[in-house]
């Protein structure tokens, strides 16, 4: 039975471009002050355009209704539990929202004087403390835009290391379970791809391990715990046996979550990782972005981070350019700062307890659901799970019903899908991560609404492989978007 | 903790529905050497209150009631208030990337909005659903470029924004992807078109140009355009300043464009979060990186919007892919999708106007006390003055005892251009601030 939701009258919308009619308008500027110019006399009359043609032409309360309208189509962590594995969708504090407004913050320009940005430098200095003190490491930059973009500069910093080591060295080791952001990371940066293969218990495979690690090999990028919410047991074993062969071992850091306050990746042999402040740390993910991803590194990598850094003087803080070992600027300015100020809001809320705390009822609430879900589905790794939990659609792909039929249904339930089919050693997963700020109530519809979906599976499949049924828009055609792709509109 | 929902009966509940004494049983399977034996040394959990007051210091540590003239890739703009009203709802604001289509149509739509305004804006045919910022943009614009041509060799203005071009060399650097700098005419302050041309041969994948350059010169696409394309390079076109683009000619005569919008309502935040561009011909369009959102139907025949050619990305091609981005500035793009439907087809004009006009009227004023524009090529809203008998740095100096933070000193970027600051004034600059700054020089 459906007990989270109801459907509900649900407005139609046009595009934009469809409402327009000329001669609407939804601004007023100020009178000029000062004396018109024309712009043919100023710019050159072949430097300048006429009017935009394709900009819509409409009023300020349609806009709002536009927009308002839009929003009620999203399904949204303020609506309920998101169940998205890897991706850590968390509540979002408003304060966190409050206070990246501040005048003072919103308003700094990043080139106002550095005695005039004192306050802005001691916000980043702060924030790559108490991230070094999270995860035990010896230095922070958080230039990096987003998980991917710290990625890309832990990978530069490796490369950085082991250049003045003289021996770049070519190839990165990822495990198979791997994000795919890690392989396309590597790839950019300069090194080949191979592959490691996961163990029966779904940890690295220490002897497909070793068949790799050879002398070219820059680095081993891991997930910690891995994307199957499993903690890897012998990382300390996997740092020790690359430092021998002069390798470095990189840590994405996207499940951080999981560790916070109980262990610390620069306590169990990680050199370099990257940090998600849109998962840990719950900047809000608006959509698809701005995110935000910190890296933090031990001490022997600090003359390789991005420039600027910000040294302290008297008290004072400034910018130091002078860093002629920083693999540069990975970014202009200082990095994503609003999204900074959110997390650094959402640590100080926290305190150390309460990051442990979070972290406890994260590995609670995965448990929780893992457990009464087991009689359901397979679960193809036994091993204990942390922070999120991964099963298989095998039971129900032999009647026919696949977990991306199982995810479209469970959105008729009032739902976010799971994260469907990654990772890709999971023939058929599911992989669910309820994150700390969901109650019993919560995850037990949750749980009934997944253990109703099994049951479908077995008396009424097709209504299952048919779904979601009560969406505004039914299953979409994504091959035809793919194969003759539409990604303007055009006046029709 | 107050983000944390549960109470201790519910957890105590939860945990013997499992057979479980205690949480920490969860974490039995740790080595015990791994991990942390003591508590985090961070300081206990503090209230809302506090919080508040902790930014609120940190605020006034910053710049508070000064007039600013800084604009070099972050521009003051006037916000219109409905655009934080409605990302503020949680709908947009608390949503997941919108992989699953028929629960994130709101994104969706709003998304193909945005790619279809940033066609129309740069007169380019496809658009992506955005990047992390401009001097990221530029970048992946490049790599682009190389895998279209097959060639690796990029020739960039040395008019293009200081800090976009470290950030390209950062990521040209380690992929051996080797970067000409193109000068600039010392007399016009747009590229040297007769050493730009020079540079550009058969190993080049691409010219990249940024107009308005970063002396807020108005460079000259077309000729840019027909030097790259003879040697079958294409061109970039970078912006910074997007307000620009109400009044001055798309750049449809380049390949790719890659920009920022800040300037479209974007606080400037000290310098971030921002929201690139990348835009291109349509030919070009399954080597674009990033988000891209189509229009198709549901089963039942509706029109439906959903991500698409994502086999250009990482999570299905991996080591494959175009690019290794993730994520776009979804959140961003929706603010600047606001602005352009605010502002639409006739006030991006007016707004630029009204920015031409302020820059002219203080390009005036400088010139009465007799500092000049450095250089003759036409400007929008900001430009390069070569400061009289005081030099930049103390002319700030003056100007910050009186509240006013002054230009950027160009020494800073340009050794040759150390008599030099980069002033800017937009819509809300006051006459009066104008006036008040010319005293100074």
């Amino acid at each position: 039975m459906i007990r989270k939701v109801r459907t509900h009258i649900n407005q139609n919308e046009p595009l934009l471009f469809e409402r327009s009619s000329p001669g609407k308008k939804a601004y007023q500027l100020p009178p000029l002050d000062v004396p018109p110019v024309d712009p043919a006399a100023a710019l050159g009359a072949e430097n300048v355009r006429r009017e935009i043609a394709g900009f819509p032409e409409v009023s300020e309360v349609e806009i709002i209704r536009h927009f308002t309208r839009l929003s009620t189509w999203n399904y949204a962590i303020d609506l309920g539990l998101y169940p998205l594995g890897s991706c850590t969708m968390k509540y979002n504090p408003r304060v966190n929202e409050y206070v990246a407004r501040i005048e003072g913050l919103a308003q700094a320009h990043p080139y106002q004087p550095e005695q005039l940005a004192q306050g802005a430098m001691r916000i980043q200095v702060c924030l790559e403390e108490l991230l070094a003190e999270i995860t035990g490491m010896d230095a922070v930059t958080v230039q990096p835009a987003a998980g991917a973009h710290g990625e890309l500069t832990g990978i530069l910093l490796v490369r950085a290391l082991l250049e003045s080591r003289g021996d770049a060295r070519k190839k990165v080791l990822i495990p198979d379970s791997a994000h795919g952001t890690n392989p396309a990371t590597a790839a950019i940066a300069g090194y080949q791809v191979e592959s490691i293969a996961s163990n029966a218990e779904g940890m690295v495979d220490l002897a497909d391990l070793e068949r790799h690690l050879d002398r070219d090999v820059a680095a081993l990028m891991v997930t910690n715990p891995n994307t199957l919410g499993i903690f890897e047991r012998d990382i300390a074993r996997v740092s020790g046996l690359l430092h021998s062969r002069g390798a470095l071992l990189y840590m994405d850091g996207a499940n951080m979550n999981a560790l916070a306050g109980l262990a610390r990746p620069g306590d169990f042999g990680i050199d370099v990782m990257h940090l998600n402040l849109h998962k840990t740390f719950s900047t809000p993910h608006g959509g698809g972005g701005p995110g935000g991803g910190p890296v933090a590194v031990k001490r022997e990598f600090e003359p390789f981070l991005p420039v600027p850094r910000i040294a302290k003087d008297n008290g004072r803080l400034h910018y130091d350019y002078d860093r002629p070992q920083s693999i540069g600027r990975v970014r202009a300015f200082y990095g994503n700062f609003g999204v900074l100020v959110r997390a650094l809001a959402y640590i100080l809320a926290h305190g150390g307890d309460g990051l442990r705390n979070a972290t406890l009822d994260a590995v609670l609430n995965a448990n929780y659901v893992r457990k009464h879900l087991e009689g359901c589905y397979d679960l193809p790794y036994p091993s204990p799970s942390l922070h999120e939990c991964v099963f298989s659609d095998a039971r129900q792909a032999a009647l026919g019903v696949r977990t991306g039929d199982i995810a479209k249904r469970l959105i008729d339930y009032g739902f976010h899908p799971y994260t469907v089919s990654f990772p890709l050693i999971v023939q058929g997963a599911l992989m669910i991560e309820p994150t700390e700020t969901e109650d019993k109530r919560e995850l037990d519809l949750l749980i009934d609404a997944l253990r109703s979906i099994a049951a479908e599976a077995r008396q009424d499949p097709e209504l299952v492989r048919t779904a979601p049924h009560n969406t505004r828009i039914r299953r979409v055609d994504e091959v035809a978007a793919a194969r003759r792709p539409v990604v303007r509109w055009k006046p029709g | 903790m107050r983000y944390l929902p549960k109470s201790d009966s519910e957890r105590r509940e939860m945990l013997a529905s499992m057979g479980l004494d205690s949480i920490e049983d969860l974490f039995s399977h740790l080595p015990e050497e791994l991990r942390l034996k003591r508590p985090l040394q961070i300081p206990p959990g503090k209230s809302e209150y506090e919080i508040i007051e902790y930014f609120r210091e940190r605020a006034a540590e910053n710049a508070n009631g000064y007039s600013s003239f800084l604009g070099a890739g972050a521009y003051y703009h006037f916000r219109p208030v409905i655009i934080d009203s409605l990302i503020s709802r949680g709908e947009f604001l608390t949503a997941y990337t919108p992989y699953q289509p028929e629960i994130s149509q709101g994104t969706l739509a709003s998304i193909f909005e945005f790619q279809t305004m940033i066609c129309e804006l740069t007169g380019m045919d496809v658009a992506n659903a955005s990047m992390y910022d401009g001097s990221t943009a530029l970048p992946e614009a490049v790599m682009m470029a190389c895998r279209i041509t097959g060639r690796d060799r990029a020739v960039v203005a040395r008019s293009v924004h200081p800090e976009y071009r470290e950030v390209h060399r950062t990521y040209a650097r380690h992929q051996g992807l080797p970067v000409d700098e193109a000068p600039y005419d010392k007399e016009t302050g747009s590229v040297d078109v007769e050493r730009l041309e020079g540079l550009v041969n058969e190993q080049t994948a691409a010219v990249v140009l940024q107009s308005p350059n970063f002396f807020g010169v108005v460079e000259p696409v077309q000729k840019a355009a027909r030097i790259a394309h003879e040697k079958g390079a294409l061109l970039i076109v970078v912006f910074t300043e997007a307000v620009s683009l109400g009044l001055l000619q798309p750049p449809a005569d380049a390949d790719i464009v890659a920009g920022e919008l800040q300037s479209f309502a974007i606080s400037p935040s000290y310098g971030g979060p921002y929201v690139g561009i990348l835009a291109a011909k349509e030919k070009y369009i399954r080597q674009m990186p990033g988000r891209l959102v189509g229009q198709t139907t549901d089963k039942e025949g509706n029109r439906a919007f959903c991500l698409t050619l994502a086999t250009r990305e990482q999570h299905i091609r991996r080591e494959k892919a175009t690019s290794n981005i993730c994520t776009n500035q979804a959140l961003i793009a929706l603010m600047a999708t606001i602005f352009m439907s605010v502002y639409g087809k006739q006030g991006l004009r007016e707004l630029a106007e009204q920015n031409l006009a302020k820059a002219r009227y203080l390009a005036g004023a400088l010139e009465a006390r007799g500092s000049r524009p450095r250089f003759s090529g036409p400007f929008f809203n900001e430009f390069v003055v070569q400061c009289g008998e005081r030099n930049p740095a103390e002319i700030n100096r003056r100007l910050l005892e009186r509240r006013i933070i002054g230009g950027l000193e160009m020494g800073r970027f340009y050794p040759e251009l150390a008599d030099c600051m980069l002033l800017c004034a937009t819509e809300t600059t006051k006459r009066v601030e104008i006036d008040r700054l010319a005293e100074h020089f």
